[in-house]
């Protein structure tokens, strides 16, 4: 017999953590499914100050944004489900659960995905020499286990977590030899590239990373400059002593549930690469079933949370548990406040692209 | 590297330019810095961001609508309390006096490394380059808990620095 | 390296102090940390050696999805080192290829 619920939420990050919140809010029977052992995903590694206005929760770092985001859940009376694998998603949303050493199902009449990301690699002789590593993988490492990968990193990739990264290992005693970046600008805040600035990190925009070197693992990263074409230009390379290479490079939706539940999608690079198509409610072209955070296009914490309170309310919604005029009042809300994350010229590509979805859904 | 606070600007260096910084709304010229203590908003971006704006109770800094806004800073509205300091998720808002004595300024920063400075230490005044262009004499480390552990540090500089320093070197860790 | 004391986390907190053995060599450990948090502290970088070219492979993703770290520990083959909790007495070994039940060597039975 299959256990059921009313929502299913899967991932027990920002966006399925506000998508919880507000269904349990609203009253539905919810469950939130996570392979680890503790929820808040990523927020729990984000130490920083987080941006936005005081409704994002502006100038408190993700960590604290993470603890209220449990509390709140607990108080909506939102079930999690932790350890536990969704391995599949099959006909009328059932869920096959992995715990423990034993298999089971849940079914659910509103399943909201909100799986995530996965950090882009970059392969270049030595990318695999033990030292080579994710810069979220870092951020982990430092924050949450509290061991530093190593004394000496290279960072390759100037977006914000690049930026936000170099400065967190700074922060954690390391030494933080440059910046590189293929790009002739630096790509995330100005704010982020000043503070490692100011802390003696060279940033140099249009280089790249050309191999590793070491035995058992990294001892050196050769750079070089980089033409208009991305081709290192000889006679620039510069050796590096470094014993730990971070990749920035990017994060890419973790998007094997959607596939598998026969969503729709479009290959959209400002988002991350092949994404959902969902409509103004984060409902994909597979009724029932929603997406929200990361995996519905690449952005931040912020904009993760807002779409997982408009997938929560909406999935209520349908349920029954908000009246329409409520339901879409509190749904205007958060648009506006969506919206305003993806102003400015950092944001308007986001906006674009998260239009295009929109137009997508709609022709499907 | 100097030069690159007068060319490149942020995109390319990561530095505020001189231009960028004197073009963002109400950047203190020297008539207003010339009356004590006021703070100095470093922020030449478009990015989604207003805490400055409710922690000055004095109204002297507006961001309003949309809040890709780049924050409008009244100068003459300005105390020096620094409360807008520890709240810019950027770090970008600091505070100078240039009438701390005859020949020296005082500059305010946000710090966040370990180990801190304590009052009455020597340590090297950076630029935004993060060179070292001077000592600086610690007058103050602030760090009530409402700052959630971003310490406000004020050093004392030569007076011609004030515009230039703007963090410090970070001190050495034990073992 | 640990990191002890941190500007905006504080003082670490960690589990009980406990020992896992590393290819017959005692490393400290706290229990509840993954497995690889307490090789990295100990300094030791290279989980396994590839199949066909024997390259060394250590951490990349540190969240459970690219099983770059695994290792045998306790002769299991093939253990997510990086999400896998530390317990006292542990036998972990740096595998080679696919690995073998039983032990690096090869020849154990296979278990469970």
């Amino acid at each position: 017999m299959a256990r059921k619920t009313e929502i299913a939420v899967v991932g027990a990050g920002p966006a399925g953590m506000a998508a919880a919140i507000e269904a349990g809010r609203a009253g539905a029977r919810v469950i939130v499914i996570d392979e680890n052992q503790r929820p808040g995903g990523q927020l729990f590694k984000q130490i920083h100050k987080f941006f936005g206005s005081e409704a994002h929760r502006a100038g408190t770092r993700g960590v604290q944004i993470g603890l209220d985001l449990l509390r709140e859940a607990e108080e909506a009376g939102v079930a999690t489900l932790l350890d536990t694998v969704v391995y599949g998603i099959f006909s009328d949303r059932c869920l096959g659960l992995a715990r423990e050493h034993h298999t089971e199902e849940l079914e659910a009449d509103a399943v909201i995905l909100a799986t995530g990301a996965s950090e882009n690699a970059l392969a270049f002789p030595g990318w695999t020499l033990p030292g080579v590593m994710g810069a979220g993988a870092t951020q982990t490492l430092i924050h949450i286990h509290r061991v530093l990968p190593g004394k000496r990193a290279l960072m390759v990739g100037a977006g914000n977590v690049g930026l936000i990264v170099s400065y967190q290992l700074l922060q954690a005693g390391a030494k933080v030899v440059a910046v590189v970046e293929g790009l002739p600008a630096i790509g995330g805040y100005g704010v982020h590239a000043s503070k490692v600035r100011r802390a003696g990190v060279p940033i140099l925009t249009g280089h790249t990373v050309l191999r590793a070197e070491g035995r058992e693992g990294v001892e050196r990263a050769v750079i070089a400059r980089v033409d208009e074409n991305w081709k290192p230009i000889a006679g620039t390379e510069r050796t590096l002593e470094v014993d730990t290479i971070c990749l920035a490079v990017g994060l890419s939706p973790l998007a094997e549930l959607a596939w598998m539940a026969g969503c729709e999608f479009r290959y959209i690079p400002a988002l991350g690469g092949w994404v959902p198509l969902h409509d103004g409610n984060m409902e994909t072209t597979r009724k029932g079933i929603y997406v929200a955070g990361d995996l519905a296009g690449i952005e931040e914490a912020s904009t993760a949370m807002e779409e997982g309170r408009l997938a929560g309310l909406a999935a209520a919604q349908s349920l029954g548990h908000l009246t329409r005029e409520r339901g879409e009042k509190k749904k205007g809300e958060v648009h506006k406040r969506l919206a305003a994350l993806r102003m400015g010229s950092f944001g308007e590509g986001r906006a674009i692209s998260k239009e295009q979805i929109l137009q997508a859904r709609e022709t499907v | 590297m100097k030069g690159e606070t007068e060319t490149g600007g942020v995109r390319k260096t990561g530095i505020p330019s001189m231009k960028e910084l004197r073009a963002s709304p109400g950047y203190p010229g020297p008539e207003l810095l010339a009356r004590g203590p006021i703070a100095v908003i470093e922020c030449v971006q478009d990015i989604p961001c207003n805490p400055c704006e409710a922690a000055c109770r004095r109204g002297a800094i507006h961001v309003g609508n949309p809040i890709t806004n780049l924050p409008v800073f009244y100068g003459e509205k300005c105390n020096g309390c620094g409360n807008c300091i520890p709240v810019c998720p950027g770090q970008a808002i600091f505070l100078v006096d240039m009438t701390y004595s005859e020949d020296r300024a005082s500059v305010s920063f946000p710090y966040e490394f370990l180990p801190m400075p304590a009052k009455g230490d020597i340590v090297e005044g950076v630029n935004r380059a993060g060179e070292v262009v001077c000592r600086a004499e610690v007058l103050r480390v602030q760090k009530p808990k409402r700052f959630d552990h971003t310490a406000v540090i004020t050093v004392a500089v030569p007076k011609e620095l004030a515009m230039e320093v703007r963090s410090m070197k970070r001190l050495k860790r034990e073992g | 390296m640990r990191i002890e004391d941190h500007p905006i986390l504080g003082r670490a907190e960690r589990g009980r102090r406990i020992t896992l053995t590393v290819d017959g060599n005692p490393v400290v450990a706290f229990e509840g940390e993954p497995i690889a948090a307490a090789l990295l502290a100990g300094g030791h970088r290279v989980f396994r050696y590839t199949a066909k070219r024997r390259e060394p492979r250590g951490l990349f993703c540190a969240l459970g999805r690219c099983t770059d770290c695994v290792m045998t520990v306790d002769g299991q083959p093939n253990v997510r080192t990086c999400v896998t909790p530390a317990r006292d007495g542990m036998i972990v070994q740096t595998q080679v290829g696919r690995g073998k039940w039983g032990g690096r060597g090869g020849g154990g039975k296979r278990k469970g």
